[in-house]
């Protein structure tokens, strides 16, 4: 864009922002037809761009919008009707104009393309009688436009010859294309300096096609808008009267545009100046000089300013991204002959404009899949009873210090059969790997380099390439994108973005010797551990920590980098943290500060460890990594043990500990309950993992081969009959064995005096747990059904709390 | 055609890299461990207010990594323009040898070796490997 005049670019710059509202516009224009406002609005934009690149002698923009404008002004003075074929020559119109603006930016000429297939389709269309209205000569009134006068009509009518005999009067546009002058020269004769201008500015002495001329464009010129463009209209000209697309221009008095680039350069400036405050900081604290802690409180604070005012310039709203989806979805909806309505909810949800720019192309991915995966054809859709239009939601919000963006429909959804079957064949997997994984496992397999489940390859998507680029893409801006689906009734995707990537208050914590910075925004509070350890208890081998009557689970930091274990929690602190919609104690050595850091890029190297967001420097120079808080958790915790201890939060505000008891569901109705005291781990899997060895069900649980008791069948109630189960894992030593049930309902404290001795078999008798009968499980019977040997050496650590009753 | 060479010692084995690809040599900086990181991975340094990746060069030519009391040196080198810190024991001259003193790597190399090392150069004191800078720091 070296040598491109500022008015050129300025030109360039703004058509783009309006040709955004274009698309948006038209693509509205179909719900809403006969909208004099959205009709109004397109036909000042591209009223605009007419006009100015009349004068900046961009020949073939002119003309292309010429015709367009023609065919603008029909229907905004409501004399055609909107139709789809309308609006597919104006979305054409409107990329060829984009393109030749983008020739324009890039060589600043307008190119050599030829365009002109796109002006003899809107031609067509504009002498298509059907397509519009009957040019009656009452139609010719001119519109009520000021300084609209007596030679308004005939230049109307000649818009449309065809269609009207007697209108034969005024040549063909096909004819006035030949030979312009003439008819220009009289229609703009009272046009006076705004015409004076228009022709001064043309570069040709014959535009190559120009119709007749209307009464609007020259009526046009006088909106300030095209005032500005033109710099200079004389004094004389019509007064600027219509106000109805002032506000939509105000703001731009009160703004002025900046390069990224310079916004970029001043955030990371701000970045360093934020970490050479906390070293200022540092060293002012320990030198103790009073007036050097005072100066260095002040550059601390401005420091802060700055950064926050640096920050606002940089958020836009998500809106910006989504703004050029109602046209895409329309396209390729009606290239792949699907009825999509597309429902967009947070448009104004704000984020990094950096990255606004980065989720762009996952977001086209996936919404172009979405439509050509996700929603089925309408023959389809009806055969499944659903309704012929799919629909196609983007919903946006801020949760957690992230942004969350989904791209949900309703359409057939994934089968993870079909994904298995497929990363098998393209030898991506092993069967006996595939069969080891959870159906979320498979999903993620979408997401491999060179995977795709089209059954034909479309234009619109489906070429293999694709899901992995968006997690690549998605993943370098530090986001995260999953996918959940349920075949049937549809899928979502779910991006999570950070809502900046430049600054962030962390804390500051240590851990054997090395300190972590764990983001803020996950923090909820912290817990120091005292001599007692009161308030941690056990669940199997899992630390909880009583909080408030909820049971929080509790992870050890150098559990989680595998550094010595830990003695005891004594003297220990509790980072209560919130990451991917649950809660978690991390336990840390010591706690140390908060501060404001700067995340830098690390290496792929460390990157790919999965528990680093990063790394930064603190005030005193060293390096610190930061903490992938929804990673950390992710790895350390069970997540259904986790749910489990949700779900009993409430249950156990008030109660007083006595005998906590794990409900599960089984069979049909029947609620069992199980000591804790004896629950290793809780899971939920598939079917699958069950297999048959000599007549005994197994399943390999962690490497190893562990026999497998089904509740239901035990208490004589059938089988456990479910694609998915809840299993209940007992260890005792280097022996497990696995219980299934339906589903983990509760855990609750029960007292033992509600026992009953109405018993039944492999039943110790009854309890009522909130207002429902629930049997109590013989543990001990229950494992040694299937492993004889499990109590063997008669140490009553795993005997269950029933048994003692 | 002449090659310049900056060069390293390792087990008193003579190393050499590009030289226009070194940005610089330093005494070891302060590391941060990182924890389940590879064990060609030393840790992460400050350089000059960059967060530069570490790579333990004995770790990843298969040999034992450096220890806790071990004073290795610091060759940064430049990796798609972003410095990465390589642990030697001891920096050595920068080298000016001829094209013709080049040769392919023996077939006697060590297998951990015949990843990086894209050549050989002989010299009257004896061989300087030459390394792949883009391989060696693949960890």
């Amino acid at each position: 864009m070296d040598g491109m005049d500022d008015i050129v670019r300025e030109f360039v710059v703004e058509s783009y922002e309006n040709l955004d509202q274009l698309d948006h516009d038209l693509v509205a224009l179909e719900d809403q037809p006969g909208s004099r406002e959205l009709l109004g609005s397109v036909f000042r934009t591209i009223h605009t761009i007419k006009g100015t690149s009349g004068f900046l002698a961009f020949g073939v923009l002119e003309s292309l919008t010429h015709v367009g404008e023609n065919l603008l002004a029909q229907l905004r003075d409501g004399k055609r009707p909107m139709t789809q074929r309308t609006t597919d020559v104006l979305l054409k119109m409107v990329d060829a104009v984009r393109e030749i603006l983008h020739t324009i930016e890039v060589t600043g000429s307008e190119g050599d393309s030829d365009w002109s297939s796109v002006v003899s389709d809107m031609q067509a269309v504009l002498d298509d009688p059907t397509g519009g209205p009957v040019a009656t000569p009452a139609s010719g009134a001119a519109p009520p436009v000021p300084g609209s006068g007596p030679a308004t009509p005939a230049p109307i009518v000649a818009v449309k010859p065809v269609a009207e005999p007697d209108a034969t009067r005024a040549a063909t546009p096909a004819a006035k294309r030949k030979a312009p002058a003439k008819p220009r020269a009289k229609a703009r004769s009272p046009r006076k300096s705004a015409d004076r201008k228009a022709s001064a500015a043309e570069p040709m002495p014959s535009p190559t096609l120009s119709a007749p001329v209307d009464p609007e464009e020259t009526l046009e010129v006088s909106e300030p808008d095209v005032a500005n463009a033109l710099h200079e209209v004389g004094a004389g000209s019509p007064a600027p009267a219509r106000t109805d697309d002032a506000p939509a221009r105000s703001a731009a008095d009160a703004s002025i545009r900046v390069d990224v680039e310079v916004l970029d350069a001043l955030m990371r400036h701000v970045g360093e100046l934020v970490l050479a405050r906390n070293a200022m900081t540092r060293l002012a604290t320990d030198l103790g000089d009073a007036s050097l802690v005072r100066a260095s409180q002040r550059l601390s604070l401005i420091a802060t300013e700055l950064q926050q005012g640096v920050m606002k310039t940089r958020m836009q709203p998500i809106e910006h991204v989504w703004s050029k989806v109602p046209r895409m979805v329309r396209d390729i909806s009606a290239a792949l002959e699907r009825h999509v309505r597309l429902e967009m909810i947070g448009q104004d949800t704000e984020l990094d404009r950096g990255l606004l720019e980065a989720i762009k192309d996952p977001l086209t991915h996936l919404i172009r899949n979405a439509i050509d995966h996700g929603i089925e054809a309408p023959a389809a859709r009806r055969a499944v009873g659903k309704a012929d239009q799919g629909v196609l939601t983007l919903r946006a919000f801020h949760q957690g210090g992230q942004v969350v963006v989904e791209i949900g429909d309703d359409g057939k959804g994934i089968d993870p059969k079909v994904i298995a079957a497929r990363a098998l064949e393209r030898g991506l997997r092993t069967q006996a790997q595939v069969a080891a994984m959870s159906t979320q496992d498979i999903l993620n397999l979408l997401f491999l380099p060179g995977f795709s489940t089209a059954e034909t390859v479309t234009n619109v998507s489906g070429r293999g390439v694709g899901m992995d680029v968006v997690r690549t893409k998605v993943e370098a801006i530090g986001g995260v994108v999953d996918v959940q689906s349920t075949p049937g009734l549809g899928t979502t995707w779910r991006l999570r973005i950070p809502l900046t990537l430049a600054i962030m208050p962390a804390l500051t914590v240590r851990c054997y010797g090395e300190t972590y910075a764990v983001p803020q925004v996950n923090l909820l509070e912290l817990l120091a551990v005292d001599d007692e350890q009161s308030g941690v208890e056990y669940v199997g081998d899992a630390p909880v920590y009583r909080l408030r009557g909820q049971l929080l689970p509790l992870v050890d930091l150098r559990d989680v980098l595998g550094t010595a274990p830990r003695e005891g929690l004594v003297d220990t602190v509790i980072v209560v943290l919130q990451a991917d919609g649950g809660r978690f104690g991390l336990v840390v050595d010591q706690v140390l500060n908060t501060e404001e850091i700067v995340a830098k890029p690390i290496g792929a190297a460390v990157k790919n460890i999965g528990l680093y967001a990063g790394a930064t420097l603190l005030g005193d120079g060293s390096v610190s990594l930061i903490l992938d808080i929804p990673a950390v958790a992710r790895k350390a915790l069970d997540l259904d043990l986790q749910d489990a201890v949700r779900a009993s939060a409430g249950e156990l505000a008030a109660a007083v500990p006595k005998e906590p008891m794990l409900i599960v569901a089984v069979g049909e109705g029947r609620q069992v309950a199980i000591a804790l005291g004896a629950v290793t781990r809780l899971e939920r899997l598939p079917a699958s993992v069950i297999e048959q060895v000599s007549g005994s069900a197994v399943m390999q649980y962690r490497g190893k081969i562990t026999p497998v008791a089904d509740l239901a069948q035990l208490l004589g109630d059938g089988g456990t009959t479910r694609e998915e189960f809840a299993v209940v894992i007992c260890t005792r030593g280097d022996r497990t064995v696995a219980l299934i049930a339906n589903e983990v309902v509760d855990i609750v404290d029960c007292d033992k005096v509600d026992f009953s001795d109405v018993s039944g078999h492999g039943l110790l008798g009854s309890i009522v747990v909130k207002g429902r009968v629930t049997e109590l499980l013989d543990l001990r019977g229950a494992v040694e059904a299937i492993d004889a040997s499990f109590y063997d050496d008669h140490e009553s650590a795993l005997v269950g709390a029933g048994s003692e009753a | 055609m002449r090659h310049h060479l900056a060069t390293f010692t390792l087990d008193n084995r003579l190393y050499g890299v590009d030289v226009s690809r070194v940005q610089e040599a330093l005494r070891l900086h302060q590391r941060t461990a990182v924890p389940h990181a590879p064990r060609t991975v030393a840790g992460l340094v400050n350089l000059r207010g960059q967060v530069v990746l570490m790579v333990d060069l004995r770790a990843r030519l298969g040999r034992e990594p450096y220890g806790p009391d071990d004073e290795p040196m610091m060759v940064v080198v430049k990796v798609d323009g972003e410095p990465v810190s390589l642990l030697v024991d001891q920096v050595g001259d920068v080298l000016e040898l001829n094209a013709d003193q080049f040769g392919p790597p023996p077939p006697t190399l060590e297998a951990a070796l015949r990843d990086v090392v894209t050549g050989v150069y002989s010299m009257d004191e004896g061989l300087l490997l030459s390394l792949d800078v883009d391989l060696a720091v693949r960890v």
